[in-house]
């Protein structure tokens, strides 16, 4: 019999417990348990970055994170960037105005780290953000321009503060 | 001012960027039972002996199936519309699973149990006996005398062998003067690496086998699996939901009959089968390795006058799509240049043991173009003529027509596109700067061109089928064989219809998923024909539907109906555009009425029987450190001739991809098998290296739209051509930046180490 474990969490701002099978990735959790399917398998080793979430503010790939782990963290999936009418984020906007969505498949994981990224509130260069994505594997859009909508809106997020 | 030409957003991103679409796992219910493959560990052999007896204790398993245990039906795998003509069907040398194995990763069992973990026990605590046999991996060492024997009745292992010869060679290559260029180049094995990896889950209800699969080929899947499974092919359902790429590897029936075998012995329980990553690489398609030689005799002003190719592709262990993919490269061959006295071409598909060759984005043309544009630079090199002028000298003709397919070369494609290509990468100064370059780094500059067509007509049947419905509001269901796989079919066919109806994009509803049971007929996405053969199909049926609105606008209004017409979602009078009811009033009454009630809808197949050529160029910039043997591409440009753009955004987009692909296939990838043991080596995502962002310089994509005249919509192949000419490109750059020929893709620092070597650069 499958050893299971009481898991108590925050997923998208929710406080959650859930008896997980100690063996489960986070993964596994969330979709299986939480139907947050917008976490996606696409190597199930950390290589590709579909899976990837936010926990604690930090971007992880769920796929090789036990789901035990998540044990009093804040977890965060693409599910939680909705407003409070459905409306979308602006990073969510700027990968549909800049069709850096195409299957759509490595798109959740992206946006996360894209959502890090923006959160940092730093500013990087174009070569720097290049860097801080590419954990991420697409193989439809040359990444082109999903580099294009995360820095356009990390500039339009800093000059609205600068602006302020 | 149409909806056609505008980069209207994607109709399907809202859902992508919110986690609201569904693929395939995301719908399966939970409570599906988990099927899980053994495969073998062995390259060839038979298998003498199963023992499941430790396996079947193991707590969850639900059934273990062995390859003693299915029926014996040899089925065919390749996403191709079926033939009924019997010698033009595609090879059915399949079973379900394999006693006879074939290739490292060939499937022996499965397991089906309640949960992943006690499948994947099980599969581990299985026990094969096999007899093991010789294996071979190259394809040129499988047709020697005395090479294992991989399938019955294929003479020295050539699954097909086909030869042309336009003109006479022996006699032209006796011209005196003339300078021959004799020449190899390999290709590699590569994978299509979509991220989400094939799945699919089959349960029986309704007197049917229902599977729902991450498949580019609903309609051909579904034939496929009543094959395999000895079904009466309309007791088969296939649902295609959102997929996450496919790029051809699912252009092939891969694991649904499997799948919906094990439903059937199960009662029609829900069975889920999803492949691992390693079992993507090892176990579904790859692009067949393609070996070439190429000799030229040309005159020393650069005017080709004889040329012979030699192909010889790796199929792998079993037939998918076969001989299709060496023998589109070798018809492009004998097309893109002119060879003046003759042109001569021998081409093999050769069983080995390692995976299935499929199609794969390009369909062979990558490889040819590899071998015929790097071909073209050697010969360029060798007569000291700058190499886009040779092109430009022996470059199919304006005017030319392919007798068999009828297609013709009607623009000067070639010449405008390298305009743009040249400008955009500053060609003529880089060309001339980096010629002083002398130290470590050295820079380089080169282009390939590409030679496409578009669709399948007329090796095989063209058809696509539309189904419209008006619905109260006014907006239009527009429902299509032709499948969503992440190019954007959705977003081009709903703006055709759209246009074509005269009603905004908003009004148009595409339905995204196909289900066999209510799609019309249509046979996918492949060979860069939907936007093509699909704008048929919707073009013909919103005319059908259109005209059934405008009647019963007639009804209402008591205009002739050469009087109306539809626009921005109103009827209007075209003599003085006055605007008589809106569409949705006309549905509604039309729906509701007491006197005369209809339910709009419109429904049509439309038959191709045309293609078209799509032509283009990649340049490439490159640094290339030499003590290292390292190459840095640091620009990069397509330029498209694929007639009118539908979306000018997506096609940038679409260009990207393809870009993305070529670099890859040029510089990193390929799937390595052992000499000892032909286990694949790094069939995982780790050490098969696919290009991350930090590989990419800034991709351009430009075109160049010369509205093609046999098209509904002026539009033609743009889907797979980007992934074809950059690799070359990017061989030619290093050719120019260091002087040495590399013949061998991609070029990994291996490879350019033995060549500078060789030619003592270090």
């Amino acid at each position: 019999m499958a050893q299971t474990k009481l898991v108590k969490c925050t997923i998208n701002g929710e406080y959650t417990e859930t008896m997980v099978d100690v063996r489960a990735s986070l993964t596994d959790m969330l979709r299986n348990d939480f139907r947050l399917t917008s976490v996606k398998k696409g190597c199930e080793v950390g290589e590709c970055g579909a899976c990837n979430v936010i926990i604690d503010g930090e971007c992880y790939n769920s796929c090789i994170y036990l789901a035990v782990w998540a044990d009093g963290k804040n977890i965060r999936t693409l599910e939680s960037l909705l407003g409070p009418n459905g409306e979308l984020s602006d990073i969510q906007q700027a990968f549909i105005d800049e069709a850096a969505v195409q299957c759509g498949f490595c798109t959740p994981g992206f946006i996360m780290t894209a959502v890090e990224i923006l959160e940092s509130g730093r500013r990087y260069t174009r070569d720097e953000l290049k860097k801080l994505l590419s954990g991420h594997l697409c193989r439809c859009t040359g990444y082109e321009n999903i580099i294009n909508a995360v820095e356009k809106t990390m500039n339009k997020r800093l000059s609205e503060r600068e602006g302020e | 001012m149409g909806i056609i030409g505008q980069s209207v957003t994607r109709v399907d991103a809202p859902d992508k960027v919110t986690g609201r679409a569904k693929y395939t796992d995301d719908l399966a219910d939970k409570s599906a039972l988990i099927a899980k493959v053994l495969h073998s560990t062995i390259a060839h052999g038979y298998v003498k002996s199963i023992d499941t007896s430790e396996a079947e204790r193991i707590k969850g398993v639900v059934k273990i199936v062995t390859c003693f245990d299915v029926p014996d039906i040899p089925f065919p795998t390749a996403g191709h519309p079926w033939s009924t003509d019997v010698h033009h069907q595609d090879i059915a040398d399949r079973l379900l699973l394999n006693r006879h194995v074939r290739y490292y990763g060939d499937d022996v069992a499965a397991v089906v149990a309640r949960d992943e973990v006690s499948a994947m026990q099980a599969i581990r605590a299985i026990k094969v006996e096999y007899e093991e046999l010789p294996f071979v991996l190259d394809p040129i060492e499988a047709m020697r005398d005395g090479a294992p024997q991989i399938h019955e009745g294929f003479d020295h292992n050539i699954l097909a062998h086909t030869s042309y010869e336009d003109g006479n060679y022996a006699e032209a290559v006796k011209e005196p003067g003339l300078i021959v260029i004799d020449k190899w180049y390999d290709t590699p094995t590569v994978q299509h690496c979509h991220i989400e990896n094939h799945i699919c889950y089959a349960y029986e209800e309704a007197g049917k086998i229902n599977v729902v699969s991450s498949t580019q080929i609903p309609h051909i899947v579904r034939r496929i699996v009543g094959q395999a499974l000895g079904r009466d092919w309309g007791s088969v359902r296939i649902v295609k939901p959102y997929i996450g790429g496919g790029f051809g590897n699912k252009q092939d029936a891969l694991y649904e009959p499997l799948c919906a075998y094990l439903s059937t012995v199960l009662g029609g329980r829900l069975v889920k089968l999803d492949m691992s990553r390693e079992e993507t690489f090892a176990s579904n398609r790859v692009r067949h390795a393609i070996r070439y030689h190429i000799v030229s005799h040309v005159r020393a002003d650069g005017t080709f006058v004889a040329g012979k190719l030699e192909a010889y592709s790796n199929q792998g262990a079993y037939a998918s799509h076969g001989h299709s993919i060496c023998a589109k490269g070798a018809g492009a061959f004998r097309q893109l240049y002119r060879y003046r006295g003759a042109c001569k071409g021998d081409a093999y598909t050769v069983y080995t043991n390692i995976a299935a060759g499929g199609a794969m984005r390009g369909y062979g043309i990558p490889q040819m173009m590899f071998a015929l544009e790097s071909h073209v630079d050697d010969i360029a090199r060798r007569l000291n003529i700058p190499p886009l002028r040779l092109r430009q000298m022996n470059l199919m003709e304006v005017g030319y027509k392919d007798n068999f397919s009828k297609n013709e070369n009607y623009f000067d494609s070639f010449n405008q596109c390298i305009k743009k290509g040249m400008e955009y990468i500053d060609y003529d100064r880089k060309l001339e700067e980096f010629s002083h370059d002398t130290g470590d780094i050295r820079r380089g500059i080169g282009m390939a061109v590409f030679w496409y067509n578009t669709a399948v007509w007329p090796i095989s049947l063209e058809s696509s089928s539309c189904r419209m419905v008006l619905n109260q509001d006014g907006s239009v269901q527009l429902q299509l064989a032709e499948t969503e796989i992440g190019q954007g079919a959705d977003t081009a066919f709903s703006q055709m219809a759209a246009e074509e109806l005269g009603i905004p994009l908003k009004k148009v509803h595409i339905i995204s998923a196909q289900d066999t049971d209510v799609t019309p007929f249509g046979t996918g996405a492949y060979a860069s024909r939907q936007t093509y053969v699909g704008g048929f199909a919707v073009q013909q049926t919103a005319r059908i539907m259109k005209e059934r609105i405008l009647s019963y606008a007639h009804e209402l209004t008591r205009m002739t109906v050469h009087n109306l017409d539809i626009e921005d979602g109103y009827i209007i009078n075209i003599n003085n555009s006055r605007r008589l009811m809106s569409l949705a009033e006309l549905a509604t009454t039309a729906l509701y009425s007491l006197e005369h009630s209809r339910h709009i809808t419109a429904e049509s197949t439309y038959q191709v029987k045309s293609n078209a050529y799509s032509f283009g160029c990649s340049f490439a910039e490159v640094e290339v450190d030499i003590p290292l043997c390292k190459v840095k591409l640091v620009n990069m440009i397509n330029v498209h001739d694929c007639g009118r753009l539908i979306n000018p955004a997506l096609a940038v987009a679409q260009v990207h991809g393809g870009m993305s692909m070529a670099i890859g296939y040029g510089l990193s990838e390929q799937l390595l098998y052992d000499k000892k043991t032909g286990r694949p080596l790094n069939n995982n995502l780790l050490d098969y290296k696919l290009s991350t962002t930090m590989d990419h310089p800034h991709l351009e994509a430009q075109f160049v739209e010369n509205y093609e005249p046999t098209s509904a919509y002026g539009t033609k192949a743009l889907g797979e051509p980007p992934a074809t000419s950059g690799a070359p490109a990017i061989r030619n750059a290093v050719l120019n930046a260091t002087g040495v020929e590399i013949d061998t893709a991609p070029l990994t620092p291996h490879v350019l180490f033995e060549r500078f070597r060789e030619e003592g650069l270090i």
